[in-house]
């Protein structure tokens, strides 16, 4: 176990400093950043002074290791449009995009689950059959689409959810923001998170519905149909307790197809969270922003990719015979 | 026993009588386990005439579309936002509306499916072209390059294709400035997809290139002296190319789902030259007031044209999938 987890975070690592280099190439090498930094009246003088004071004329490897030492401490520089520091930024931006993001993955998996269930269950019913079809036109249709449709019919059309922003948000602590607590900012959740959520759902429900399928047809599930228990009994005791080993890895590995989706969704609905300031910063080439965003979501995606593989060798025993 | 046409019928019976196979390339397409297959699945078929009808659309248009929306002489501001024809203060001459500047959104969607088909076929074949060399270098060498390659594949697996898409994008934007970008829009967009899309090629190709090299034939052309590089590119290739075709066609509808997306984000193409996505981002301005089918038509026709694409990728992967025959 120990040797496993060691050999997966060296791993992790390495992949987080490629990804590092690649971010500091981009922060250093792609446009001047003291010409973003200064104004044109700046005097060359002044200009190789602060580019002193900044340490761009130290070596290559010497500033590498420094950009790498300040991001660890979430230093990434000033944004070139806002003029502030970029982490603070963030920091002020994360509540809302992880919020979004929990409440899709929630839709996903609280919709998902019955709807794989029910169609792998019954295969050749009416409804299992419009899941199938309406699951296919939900893989097609892109996310900015599906929001657009969503804004049309219920935000334009009925008039009834709010089509852009997060509605009212409560000060939590010191820096997090929530909109669980009013009514508006719950109502401003609903169309972003089935925006966001859909192709996971879909996702979700095809994996059960397969898995169940072929867990049906085991021998340990047909032993229990013989000793004579209900069919509620063999069905979520015995089945779908199979079932979810693979939807537990699909569902931690989506965790982070959400966050970069959060990006569409975040544009359509004008949501003010980290994807949203992104796009932003790749419109206006704020480079500080773009690699400080390619550094976090890296950094979530190696975490969970991490955590994911630990908890699949935990849970599935057979990967744990027979390894040194 | 599937269903069996008379011209097929025909077809095989010569096939076997020993027939000179003058005709044959034609009929033995037609007899093949992958025609029977096709035919099988009713929605398939289906898909392929829709497919087949949007491409056609889409290539045609200057000759199908009834005007040129390029064309400034005939556009008129004055016919701006029309509703299609079966609404209220409609306009015959526009079938599905007009948009903001007066163009005709029907010729619009397909000039735009146009833009749209060219970029996705353009990325996919240069995700291709990448994914291959790579997959194949790396498969056939070993040891150190294919390490390092493939390394860089997993890294870049951990990422979602349109995260990098639009980090490329916009180091492209700082690389060239603004004013190039309307001009570059078109490279850069099918450097930024095919730089995304290159990993599935590499690690499928790589995969069959090691199962290859160790066979015979491969080792028979080694010992006469062939070059590495042509037994690559002739002997390897071809026996390498089935799962290729699939994930090219899957990733077709990816391609075109993310340039579209790229485009109605603002970083893809410019309104000078409108994908269906620009169209839906320009229409996206319009929901509010009302005008609708300025984002919602083209939107419509993307769905259908990737529904299709798609329909007609799901088959092949299962058609070519020797456990499922």
């Amino acid at each position: 176990m120990i040797g496993f987890a060691t050999r997966r975070l060296l791993q992790a690592m390495v992949v987080m400093l490629v990804v590092a280099l690649l971010a500091f190439t981009m922060f250093r090498f792609v446009g001047d950043p003291i010409n973003q930094m200064v104004g044109i009246e700046t005097s060359i003088e002044e200009r190789e002074a602060l580019r002193e004071r900044l340490g761009l004329n130290d070596p290559i490897p010497v500033q590498f290791a420094r950009f790498v030492t300040q991001a660890a401490q979430f230093d990434f520089g000033t944004s070139y449009q806002f003029r502030q520091p970029v982490s603070e930024l963030f920091a002020k931006r994360i509540p809302a995009t992880l919020e979004l993001s929990f409440t899709s993955a929630l839709f996903a998996l609280v919709v998902g689950i019955p709807m794989g269930i029910y169609a792998g269950l019954n295969r050749e019913s009416a409804i299992s059959k419009l899941f199938l079809s309406v699951s296919l036109v939900g893989i097609s249709l892109p996310t900015f689409f599906i929001g657009i449709l969503l804004i049309f019919l219920f935000s334009v059309t009925l008039q009834w959810l709010p089509s852009f922003g997060r509605g009212e948000v409560v000060q939590v602590g010191s820096w997090w923001t929530t909109g669980f607590l009013t009514a508006s900012g719950l109502k401003a959740l609903i169309l972003p998170s089935i925006t966001l959520g859909l192709y996971q759902m879909t996702l979700i429900m095809r994996l059960i519905r397969a898995e169940m399928l072929e867990v049906i047809r085991t021998d340990y599930i047909k032993f229990a149909r013989a000793r004579g228990l209900p069919d509620r009994l063999v069905h979520f005791r015995h089945a779908l307790k199979n079932t979810l080993v693979p939807v537990i890895t699909i569902t931690g590995l989506q965790l982070g197809a959400i966050i970069a989706f959060a990006t569409i969704t975040e544009t359509v609905f004008q949501w003010p969270g980290m994807g949203l300031m992104f796009l932003q910063a790749v419109q206006n080439v704020d480079i500080p922003i773009m690699s400080a965003y390619l550094l976090l979501t890296a950094f979530l995606f190696v975490a969970i990719n991490f955590i994911v593989d630990i908890l699949y060798f935990l849970i599935d025993p057979r990967l744990r015979v027979g390894r040194p | 026993m599937p269903y069996v046409s008379n011209e097929e019928a025909k077809a095989a019976v010569q096939e076997r009588a020993g027939e000179p196979a003058a005709q044959g390339r034609l009929s033995r397409i037609l007899d093949s386990d992958m025609f029977h297959s096709f035919l099988r699945s009713k929605v398939t078929v289906v898909a392929a005439i829709g497919t087949f009808i949007l491409f056609l659309l889409a290539f045609l248009a200057p000759w199908v579309a009834p005007h040129n929306p390029f064309d400034l002489a005939s556009i008129s501001i004055l016919d701006a936002r029309v509703p299609p024809v079966w609404m209220e203060y409609a306009d015959p001459r526009f079938i599905l509306g007009t948009d903001d500047q007066g163009r005709d959104l029907l010729s619009g969607i397909f000039y735009g499916m146009r833009i749209s088909l060219i970029v996705g076929f353009c990325s996919v074949i240069a995700a291709a072209v990448l994914g291959i060399s790579l997959g194949l270098i790396a498969g056939y060498t070993g040891g150190r390059t294919d390490a390092i390659i493939m390394r860089i594949a997993d890294v870049q697996l951990t990422f979602p294709a349109i995260l990098i898409a639009l980090l490329i994008d916009g180091v492209a934007a700082g690389v060239f400035g603004s004013i190039d970008r309307e001009v570059f829009a078109f490279y850069i967009l099918i450097v930024s997809l095919a730089l995304s899309f290159w990993v599935q090629y590499a690690r499928t190709v790589r995969g069959s290139t090691m199962v290859e090299k160790n066979k015979e034939y491969v080792q028979a052309a080694r010992v006469i002296g062939i070059p590495a590089i042509i037994i690559m590119i002739r002997h390897i290739l071809p026996n390498v190319m089935g799962p290729v075709m699939v994930i090219a066609t899957i990733n077709l509808a990816l391609a075109i789902v993310t340039e579209a997306t790229l485009s109605f984000l603002g970083v893809g193409m410019p309104p000078t030259q409108p994908s269906l996505g620009t169209l839906i981002a320009i229409g996206n301005d319009f929901l509010y007031s009302g005008e609708w089918w300025i984002a919602i038509f083209p939107g419509l026709a993307l769905a259908l044209l990737v529904l299709n694409v798609n329909l007609l990728g799901d088959w092949l992967r299962d058609a070519l999938n020797p456990k499922l025959r």
